[in-house]
């Protein structure tokens, strides 16, 4: 089975965001597999050795990418490509850019997260599977792979849904699907040798037309401060009421 | 010309959902001009009470589209009806809700329409002709602005941030849509566990009552369950309560998770790492109680109470009874 990883690289979920002149800092912040592609990797991994097959991880992004391409390379994955762009900014044209890569793949299975902890819109895996005409299932917790057919199990607002379709098809990857690994020492050692390719959206045959952004980020700022807040003192019964009122008669949100 | 703006509604058990309405609204605030034209779609099994009660809004027409086939939202037959409807009507810009079914669906119209996306918004700015979107980025540390620059638009409308359209009692024709069902539909979904029956939804909910590796079990939930009872509110949880197997991950709130904007939000043994600040500083009031004084959640409470979670939140669930019995007495 040919498993190709959608992959993103992000800020690590413990930095603070600093937004400096309309945009956030970058300068010095940890990055990391976005946690929910994290689980994507995990569940090709899983897939792989079950039934054999390759799995193929690509990105787009500026060349730091390479990094959280060389740590799924050391999680197991088998090769890596990144798409070497500074400028892709709307979701469609990152899609468009996967889709490119993909179509020469003949993949069976593509997974995702199911969405990235930045942006957070959720929208590229669904769209590289629009571009390709597979069929896809986001926010997957269980997934099964038996021949040609899928199984998965589906978060949706807490409901659990089953849903079937059939490979090729794009899954996109919901916290609790797995438990993924750390890179073990040979694991980092292998990865060192294994392929990690470089391609330009010229050589994916995509013209800068083929993906000019639809959206723009026009400004960035920092959340409105909150106002100062009341430790409440006094025995637990008073701090109690006291809270009750003020939630009551002072914020009016309980009637 | 004037727009033709289309609100993709849901319903859930056969209720308009209050999500919906705020899109509606967002649907005003993108058009606005005399010409405009408001049209409301909504897919689903046993649509009739929904779609009246959109019909009572200020839209022009209201599409229902009722089958057993859309009881459960399916990718492919969502995907194809709403593509149909979007070109039928000819559809400028394209409003749904940011909820399950449209994180899935608004990315597909998107690609299939070529428009512009712009998801999970929490504001719209109008400068002239120019609309500005606001979302959250980082799950809510950051904000951003977006504007789209191509004739078509999608967009999706985080629930609790744009204030309801108005029910202005009007009586707008409903045009029902047949479904044919042809062998392009891939995907089938075979099953649905209501998990979250009688549970308010968590990203929709006004009161959060959420609970971290301060409740030490899952029997420690249910004294969290039961003011959020009491109040008509959704549970939810941190990561540490998740990872440490407390809860179902359905329920994490933070970066990882689901980010939440309630009236309320209840922090119990929570000590507010900032992954899960993220997912909850945008709520109206923070309530954060815990044993250590030190917790970060105090830095961006309004309230605090210093104490024992088991000792203070069975008295506030006793005291909003109380209130609750007072009221209606």
């Amino acid at each position: 089975m040919k498993i190709v990883v959608l992959l993103k690289q992000t800020f690590d979920t413990e930095e603070k965001i600093i937004v400096e002149e309309g945009r956030v800092k970058e300068e010095g912040a940890t990055y990391v597999i976005n946690p929910y592609d994290e689980y994507a990797v995990e569940e090709a991994i899983r897939q792989r050795d079950l039934y054999g097959g390759s799995v193929s991880v690509v990105s787009v992004g500026p060349e730091r990418v390479g990094e959280a391409l060389r740590t799924a390379l050391a999680m197991g994955a088998d090769e890596a490509t990144l798409i070497a762009d500074d400028h892709l900014e709307d979701e469609l044209g990152v899609a468009r850019a996967l889709a490119a890569y993909i179509q020469g793949q003949e993949a069976d299975l593509v997974l995702g997260g199911n969405f990235s902890v930045d942006n957070g819109a959720g929208a590229v895996a669904v769209q590289v599977a629009e571009l390709l005409g597979l069929p896809h299932i986001t926010s997957v917790t269980k997934l099964t792979v038996e021949g040609r057919s899928v199984r998965a199990e589906r978060d949706a607002e807490g409901d659990a849904e089953l849903v079937e379709t059939t490979l090729p098809a794009v899954i996109t990857a919901q916290q609790g699907l797995n438990e993924p690994r750390y890179p073990s020492l040979p694991g980092i050692m292998k990865a060192k040798r294994k392929p990690l390719h470089r391609l330009t959206l010229e050589q994916l045959g995509l013209a800068p037309a083929d993906v000019v952004p639809l959206v723009r980020r026009i400004d960035v700022r920092a959340p409105d401060a909150r106002r100062t807040g009341r430790i409440l003192q006094g025995e637990l019964t008073e701090q109690v009421r006291a809270l009750i009122h003020y939630l009551q008669h002072e914020d009016k949100v309980i009637h | 010309m004037g727009k033709t703006i289309l609100i993709f509604a849901e319903q859930r058990e056969g209720k308009l959902r209050q999500v919906s309405i705020e899109a509606l609204q967002v649907a005003k605030m993108i058009g606005g001009g005399a010409d405009d034209r408001y049209v409301a779609a909504i897919l689903g099994n046993g649509v009739s009470v929904a779609s009246r009660k959109l019909a009572a809004y200020d839209v022009h027409q209201v599409i229902a589209v009722d089958h057993h086939e859309l009881d459960a939202y399916n990718p492919d037959i969502y995907g194809g009806l709403a593509e149909r409807i979007a070109r039928e009507v000819g559809a400028d810009v394209i409003i749904m809700g940011h909820t399950s079914m449209g994180r899935d669906l608004a990315p597909t119209l998107a690609a299939r329409l070529g428009a512009g996306l712009v998801s999970d918004i929490t504001a719209v700015e109008k400068q002239g002709e120019e609309v500005r979107f606001t979302r959250p980025i980082y799950a809510g540390k950051a904000f951003e602005q977006r504007v789209i620059s191509c004739d078509r638009w999608v967009v999706t409308v985080r629930a609790n941030n744009i204030p309801a359209a108005q029910l202005v009692e009007a009586d707008a024709p409903i045009v029902s849509m047949s479904v044919n069902l042809d062998e392009s539909i891939r995907t089938t979904v075979r099953r649905v566990v209501r998990e979250a029956v009688d549970r308010v939804d968590l990203t929709e909910a006004r009161i959060v009552v959420s609970g971290g590796r301060g409740v030490k079990s899952e029997e420690g939930f249910r004294v969290l369950e039961e003011l959020a009872e009491v109040l008509g509110g959704a549970v939810g949880a941190s990561r540490g309560a998740c990872d440490a197997g407390y809860c179902d991950y359905a329920l994490q709130i933070g970066q990882t998770g689901k980010v939440v904007t309630p009236d309320v939000y209840i922090a119990c043994g929570i000590s507010g790492a900032i992954q899960h600040l993220a997912g909850m500083s945008q709520s109206r009031v923070i309530i954060a109680i815990n044993t250590d004084p030190d917790a970060p959640i105090f830095q961006v409470a309004d309230y605090g109470i210093v104490g024992d979670l088991f000792e203070v939140v069975p008295m506030l669930t006793q005291a909003f009874k109380d209130l609750r019995a007072s009221a209606s007495s």
